[in-house]
């Protein structure tokens, strides 16, 4: 708890300034807007359905999207531009806070009573004496409430910004739900609900303050949030040590990537680098986000590049395909392949044992014989990957019912029954805990998932860095990963994975 | 308010030259208006709901903008200018009053002073005096008046900055009557001690001819009567006229048989 605790302040800030700088940007943008709106129908119309088309998007996917729209813009105006992030974040969220504030500027600057309109031009007032002595204190109230309504949705959602590599409170809770580690999750949630209602109680005070033309009160508040603001924003100040020194290690969303990410930064801070961490990164992104270089270092998968990013969907023998990755990264994205770790992380079909026994079930083949009366637990993307596609179409697999759940509470499914067979991964410590067997593969239809270290552009000729991770390569068996993994996932005596990364560290003897 | 000496000049000659106003939808409101309203002089604008008197009446602070033709004070065209400064010479009281809602009584009154960059303690509390409120009411929000108090303060707030003309449009519209004719008689007074000229839109005959010198009767965009009230209720104020006339004649007819 009290370690969940501490990685609290560092994020919090980080997730307020997020959030405090989207809501800005978003008010820069919502108040002029609203207040042509309101004079406008047809602009009202369009400003107000646009805004309610973002808020239909999930705010996820919304997140999602910035990451390729950002690397085709980057493309086009010759790169700079960064895909991950602060920006798409920012972006995100801005264009999410928009809809409460246009809405209540248009309602309050068109709600106003016409009497009142007619009295201020009738004794005189210019456009300018008219906004500022009656249009702004008469909608301040209702505009405001539009911003509170903003804050608080954008804190909450800039907990997703985790996804896109931003860190944030997300932090937490990403990381707790992948490894089953419930205080963490419940230490990001208060974190970031606490915050939230932190900063509605500022704006409701500075409200009534306004309310009472209280002006200088007003100030204050402004004046404290803004302080919170530049305080937050200390991570991304730029640091006195050569950038070069600081790196930044990707993992995606679950543990035995958490771990690997400990692993391989422990030993670069150990060669003096500056390690930052990009958890929780998706599938598709990891990949783009190292060929970009916003990622320095992450561990991918030989068959997830093989199906995803080069669309290969034949099988070859696994030192063959690992070969072709490596040509295949360095010449069209300048991503070095530096190795394998020694495992392999496939993808497999995993049951209950007494369950497939009783059924007669030992390979895929056998699987498919019965899928029609069984019920597939998958993960969240497995479905829409092309290895299902090419197992699907190898053995003509139809199952009864097919369900997406995350990781964990995949295991958890299939453990109670809801679901009979499961897309496990090899490497996973709940096969040999949960006494899972994994069907084999007659027709070799799953390509090979060998475990690969991937190095960005600019590090790809760091000695010093490639120094600090080759003793990993080849030094991981399946069986130390699948028990590291274990730590980190079991319902008891959990561990971080920090404490996972040191125990694999000394259990391969490094 | 300082009081106004007998021999300060009378409010300025107002002269519609040709003015014609046709809406959007191609309604002609008004349609090429030309008449002279005399210095100090107070005048009516009688006729049914959508005769076109409120938007004359509004060409004049240019609240409406005409789509042919002039209005003049004392000679001068009111398009030359900007409108926001011919605006704080001329006093505006309509009917829905338009008081502030997030401002006090005070703070109401004095704000065409403060607008135009002046200051004037001690106006405030007199233009009180002038239309009958207590001072007390000073610090009083607008919900916190009765209709009456709060058209008061409208016409307060219309006066506060000395002008020589007052345009009213339906000004006494939503009041009860007993508030009513007490207002129009506080209003009728400051016309006479201001020497200000007056234009008021009514749809109420009997309040023009009580309380004007002279009565103006529109029908769809145009005059068809002008008249003093003593020759409309001779019955030389044109056909229209005649009908407007002769609801409170008929009304004071029956009221003197019932006292016989």
């Amino acid at each position: 708890m009290s370690d969940a605790w501490a990685r609290v302040p560092a994020l919090a800030a980080q997730h307020l300034f997020l959030a405090l700088a989207a809501l800005a940007l978003a008010l820069a943008i919502a108040v002029p807007l609203g207040i042509r709106s309101a004079r406008s129908p047809r602009l009202a119309s369009i400003a107000l359905g646009g805004a309610s088309l973002v808020q239909t998007i999930p705010s996820l996917a919304l997140l999602a999207l910035f990451y390729p729209m950002l690397l085709w813009l980057s493309g086009r105006v010759g790169g700079g531009i960064p895909a991950l992030g602060f920006l798409p974040a920012l972006l995100a969220l801005t264009l999410y806070a928009l809809l409460p504030i246009v809405r209540n500027t248009v309602t309050g600057l068109t709600g106003l009573d016409p009497a009142i309109r007619e009295a201020a031009d009738g004794i005189g007032m210019t456009r300018r004496q008219k906004l500022w002595l009656v249009e702004v204190p008469l909608v301040l109230p209702i505009v405001m409430a539009g911003i509170r309504t903003a804050a608080v949705w954008t804190i909450g959602a800039a907990t997703l910004s985790t996804t896109v590599g931003q860190p944030s409170l997300g932090d937490l809770i990403f990381a707790g739900l992948q490894t089953q580690a419930w205080t963490l999750v419940i230490t990001g949630c208060v974190a970031a609900a606490a915050l939230a209602l932190a900063v509605d109680a500022l704006l409701g005070l500075a409200e009534r303050a306004a309310g009472e033309r209280r002006w200088r009160r007003v100030g204050a508040i402004g004046a404290l949030l803004l302080a919170a603001m530049i305080v937050a924003s200390a991570p991304f100040w730029p640091s006195r040590d050569g950038r070069d020194r600081n790196v930044v290690v990707g993992a995606k969303n679950f543990s035995e990537q958490y771990i690997l990410a400990r692993l391989i930064g422990e030993r670069l801070s150990r060669a003096g680098y500056r390690v930052t961490y990009r958890d929780g990164l998706g599938s598709a992104v990891a990949f783009g986000a190292v060929a970009t270089g916003e990622v320095d270092v992450y561990v991918d998968y030989a068959g997830t590049i093989w199906a995803g990013a080069m669309q290969r969907h034949d099988v070859v023998p696994r030192d063959q395909q690992v070969r072709a990755i490596a040509d295949w990264a360095k010449k069209s994205r300048g991503v070095t392949l530096l190795g394998t770790l020694g495992f392999e992380n496939a993808y497999a079909f995993a049951m209950r044992d007494s369950f497939a026994r009783a059924r007669g079930i030992a390979s895929i083949a056998d699987l498919a014989a019965q899928a029609g009366r069984l019920r597939l637990g998958s993960d969240l993307e497995f479905l829409d990957r092309p290895e299902w596609r090419a197992i699907r179409d190898a053995y003509r697999l139809r199952f009864g019912a097919a369900t997406p759940y995350s990781p964990t509470f995949m295991y958890r499914a299939l453990e109670s029954g809801r679901a009979d067979v499961i897309s496990a991964f090899s490497s996973d410590g709940r096969i040999a805990a949960d006494r899972l067997v994994v069907l084999s593969d007659p027709r070799q239809a799953i390509p090979g998932y060998d475990a690969i270290l991937l190095i960005g552009p600019k590090r790809g000729d760091d000695r010093a860095f490639i120094d600090a991770l080759r003793p990993l390569l080849g030094r991981i068996p399946v069986a130390a990963m699948r028990e590291a993994n274990y730590r980190v996932d079991r319902d008891a005596d959990k561990q971080t994975p920090e404490a996972a990364a040191r125990w694999l560290a000394a259990r391969i003897g490094l | 308010m300082p009081a106004q000496s007998p021999d300060q000049p009378s409010g300025p000659t107002v002269t519609f030259d040709d003015v014609t106003k046709a809406y959007r939808d191609g309604t002609v409101a008004i349609d090429g208006i030309s008449v002279e309203v005399a210095s100090g002089s107070f005048v009516a604008l009688v006729g049914a709901s959508g005769s076109g008197k409120s938007t004359l009446l509004k060409t004049v602070n240019r609240l409406i903008a005409p789509d042919r033709g002039r209005v003049l004070l004392d000679g001068e065209d009111v398009a030359t200018g900007a409108p926001h400064l011919l605006r704080r010479h001329i006093g505006y009281v309509f009917q829905n009053i338009g008081l502030f809602p997030h401002l006090t009584v005070a703070d109401n009154v004095a704000l065409p002073l403060r607008i135009a960059g002046r200051r004037d303690e001690g106006q405030v509390a007199r233009m009180l005096d002038w239309v009958e409120l207590p001072r007390a009411l000073m610090t009083r929000m607008p919900a916190e008046l009765s209709g009456g108090q709060r058209q008061r303060v409208g016409v307060a707030r219309a006066l506060v900055t000395e002008p020589r003309l007052m345009l009213m449009d339906e000004p006494f519209g939503a009041l009860d009557p007993v508030t009513r004719q007490s207002l129009a008689a506080a209003v009728a007074r400051l016309h006479r001690e201001l020497s200000l000229t007056t234009i008021m839109v009514t749809h109420d005959m009997a309040e023009a001819l009580l309380h004007a010198d002279r009565i103006l009767v529109l029908q769809a965009g145009a005059i068809v009567g002008d008249a003093t009230p003593g020759e409309m209720l001779a019955g030389r104020g044109g056909a229209a006229g005649e009908a407007l006339v002769a609801v409170p004649r008929e009304q004071a007819a029956r009221l003197a048989a019932l006292t016989r």
